[in-house]
């Protein structure tokens, strides 16, 4: 006799086991590397490839986890750990309002695609081309035409950061959507003729729902693209309370205290995780009452 | 049952927009109040008839510096901390650069009304159109080094020929380059240059023969290191440094600019004078209160550990003083000796910085020596002839 309940959460148990393992193996690969590899680097067929493996440029992972509990600055009192998991929380609700709109921005784009062919043809070049420009050059001309615009926004970067992660995010969004409210297939919809149906509630009744698991995937590119355009425009504007700007700084001590840096990317790295957790949240939100052959 | 997951949604939304609603940005730096602009200014470059300028009452004024809170920038920052910004008439706010924030253009953008940048800089963005002017070249030496080992021998410019010399790159590699010229020694043929990182580690793992470094910053970072042959940090006495400004092809760094445009406006030019006056009051008071300064900073939020900072305040105290012809002041010695270097020295791409030499309206004395004859009249030591910097020991990361 197989209780779904008693399965579904050995299930659970095992996934967060994976999860933790998944973690151990990366650290035993690292610690293992820098046990095994050359101290200053090696070469294979005549070219530098192997990784040097001094404290310098591969820390122990223990180094890192230890500098979380020391002070940031010596005397001060805010451990590392606490401006860390600040800068994190920070960026989080950047990347969060970058999803959020941007998932909205893509699903409206879908909609007037679908709706529109003309439209369709008019800005779908543009919208592919938009995603081939490096976000390094958009960062600082977004933020440029930013303070052309007005004198306030100077100074104000996280606002060009989360204009980025929304520039990132909506692509996967509006494509995935468009998808989904193409595919609908035929016999419902001409069901939905058959019953005088217009264009806007067959799209509520019919086409949305078809689209949602086009959605899922999407959403979970969208939210991996908001995080890093945002801790990216963190970077390369030094967006002041952002984890990215924690790289950025870290990162210039990273001649006398290397384990620092990586203190903050992986607070970058834990970011992503919770982002990925939410999406996951919605995806579950939006599909849960689908059989599961309707997947 | 759709119904309910349309509300769902919506709720998630707002939810997420609370979010973003918090995800916003504060600490903005004020200071703010007025003394008067007068007398008359003379001399090359960009005239400026002081007489004329109007002396500012609580002007909101936004400053772009061109890189994150340090003590590079500590004579703004005392300046807003004393309230000199104040007392001038001035509400002062100071804007971080970044990696990607070219200041001179945020300026000529009219998005701040005065910025932080290296002359070579600046000049550059000014022969691409941006009309920025010096108004007071607070940083009269080069800060900038070659730093190598002992064991390799390089004292002198002339000793980088066969060495792996570092170099930054971004317009940053001018003055190796001059100075490689001037020791008659080809960049393509006679030193491996080699594009170093923002950090020394090329240095401490030997990849670098000779690495690019900030007295006050990169420098301090080598010194902040574990040699992991002796267990202790690395000490001066372990290492040889060139020095560009000593070398006799140092370029003039931090500099205050403003927008030439609009220098002609009374009120602009007022905000001017005042402005380079209290920011030359902080200078001094960061000269004569050197921990302070670095406290100040530190409490505006820089991440740079105690030790490093003071010694970064101490380093940048050493660029700006003694200022034998007053601080701000522009030497013109100096200012041609970076304009011809800059126009004069091809890089391994065979590009100068600047194609030709800039018109006289890329600098002006006037506002500075106005604002220094102000200092002076209100008691201010604005040569710092008894200026001694302080020794500054350093600790392992800066900490």
């Amino acid at each position: 006799m197989s209780d779904p309940v008693v399965a579904k959460r050995s299930g659970r148990g095992r996934r967060i086991a994976m999860f933790v393992l998944a973690f151990v193996l990366v650290a035993l690969a690292w610690e293992g590397y820098k046990a095994v590899g050359p101290k200053a680097g090696g070469e294979i067929f005549g070219m530098r490839i192997l990784a040097s493996t001094n404290d310098r440029a591969m820390p122990h992972i223990w180094d890192m986890l230890a500098r979380y509990s020391d002070p940031e600055i010596r005397g001060g009192t805010e451990t590392i750990f606490v401006v860390v998991l600040r800068a994190a929380w920070y960026s989080f609700r950047c990347s969060l309002a970058a999803f959020a709109i941007g998932s909205l921005l893509g699903i409206g784009l879908a909609v007037l695609m679908a709706r529109f062919r003309t439209f369709e043809r008019a800005v779908m070049p543009y919208l592919v081309i938009s995603q081939t420009v490096p976000i390094i050059v958009l960062a600082p001309l977004i933020f440029s035409l930013m303070a052309y615009q007005s004198r306030d926004l100077a100074g104000e970067t996280w606002l060009a950061a989360v204009l980025l992660g929304i520039f990132l995010a909506f692509f996967p969004v509006a494509m995935g959507t468009l998808r989904g409210l193409r595919d609908t297939p035929a016999a419902p919809l001409e069901l939905m003729d058959s019953y005088a149906a217009g264009w806007w509630k067959t799209l509520w009744k019919l086409r949305f729902p078809n689209a949602v698991p086009y959605l899922a995937p999407a959403l979970r590119l969208a939210g991996a693209a908001a995080v890093v355009g945002v801790t990216v425009s963190e970077i390369s504007l030094g967006v002041r309370f952002g984890v990215g700007r924690l790289i950025l700084s870290y990162g210039q001590e990273a001649t006398s205290d290397p384990p620092k840096l990586y203190t903050a990317v992986f607070g970058a790295a834990a970011l992503g995780l919770v982002m990925a957790a939410v999406v996951l949240g919605i995806d579950r939100l939006l599909m849960r009452n689908r059989p599961p052959e309707a997947l | 049952m759709r119904h309910g997951r349309a509300v769902k949604m919506a709720a998630i939304v707002s939810i997420a927009s609370v979010f973003a609603a918090a995800c916003g940005s504060d600490g903005t730096d004020t200071g703010g109040s007025a003394t008067t602009a007068g007398g008359s200014g003379s001399g090359a470059g960009l005239s400026v008839d002081v007489a004329k300028c109007t002396a500012p009452s609580g002007a909101k004024v936004k400053l772009q510096l061109q890189w994150v809170t340090q003590a590079q920038f500590a004579g703004y920052f005392a300046a807003v901390d004393q309230g000199f910004y104040k007392d001038a008439g001035l509400d002062v706010e100071i804007v971080e650069g970044g990696v990607d924030i070219p200041p001179q253009k945020t300026l000529a953008s009219g998005a701040v009304d005065f910025a932080i940048s290296w002359v070579p800089k600046a000049l550059a963005e000014r022969e691409a159109g941006a009309k920025v002017t010096n108004i007071a070249q607070v940083y009269q030496r080069s800060g900038t080094l070659q730093v190598s080992f002992k064991d390799k021998n390089i004292t002198s410019a002339a000793d980088f020929k066969d060495k792996k010399i570092g170099n930054w790159g971004f317009g940053n590699e001018y003055e190796i380059f001059a100075a490689l010229s001037k020791n008659n020694l080809d960049p393509a043929k006679d030193v491996t240059l080699i594009q170093q990182n923002f950090d020394m580690n090329g240095l401490l793992s030997g990849e670098i023969d000779a690495a690019e470094a900030m007295t006050y910053n990169e420098y301090a970072q080598v010194l902040e290191a574990k040699n992991e042959a002796t267990g202790e940090l690395y000490k001066p006495e372990d290492l040889n440094v060139v020095s560009y400004e000593a070398e006799g092809v140092g370029m003039l760094q931090d500099a205050i600019w403003a927008d030439q445009t609009r220098l002609s406006d009374p009120a602009y030019c007022g905000q001017a004078v005042a402005f380079v006056k209290a920011s030359l009051q902080g200078w001094a008071f960061c000269r004569d209160n050197t921990q302070k300064c670095a406290d100040i900073v530190v409490a505006k939020g820089s991440k740079l550990g105690a030790t490093h900072q003071l010694w970064q305040m101490n380093e940048v105290n050493k660029l700006i003083w003694p200022a034998a012809g007053g601080v701000g002041v522009i030497d013109t010695a100096a200012w041609d000796r970076t304009i011809s270097i800059a126009s004069g020295t091809k890089n391994l791409d065979g590009k100068t910085v600047l194609t030709k030499a800039p018109d006289a309206e890329s600098w002006t004395n006037d506002i500075v020596n106005e604002a220094v004859k102000q200092l002076t009249a209100a008691g201010v030591d604005v040569n710092g002839s008894s200026f001694a910097p302080l020794t500054v020991t350093l600790t392992e990361g800066g900490a």
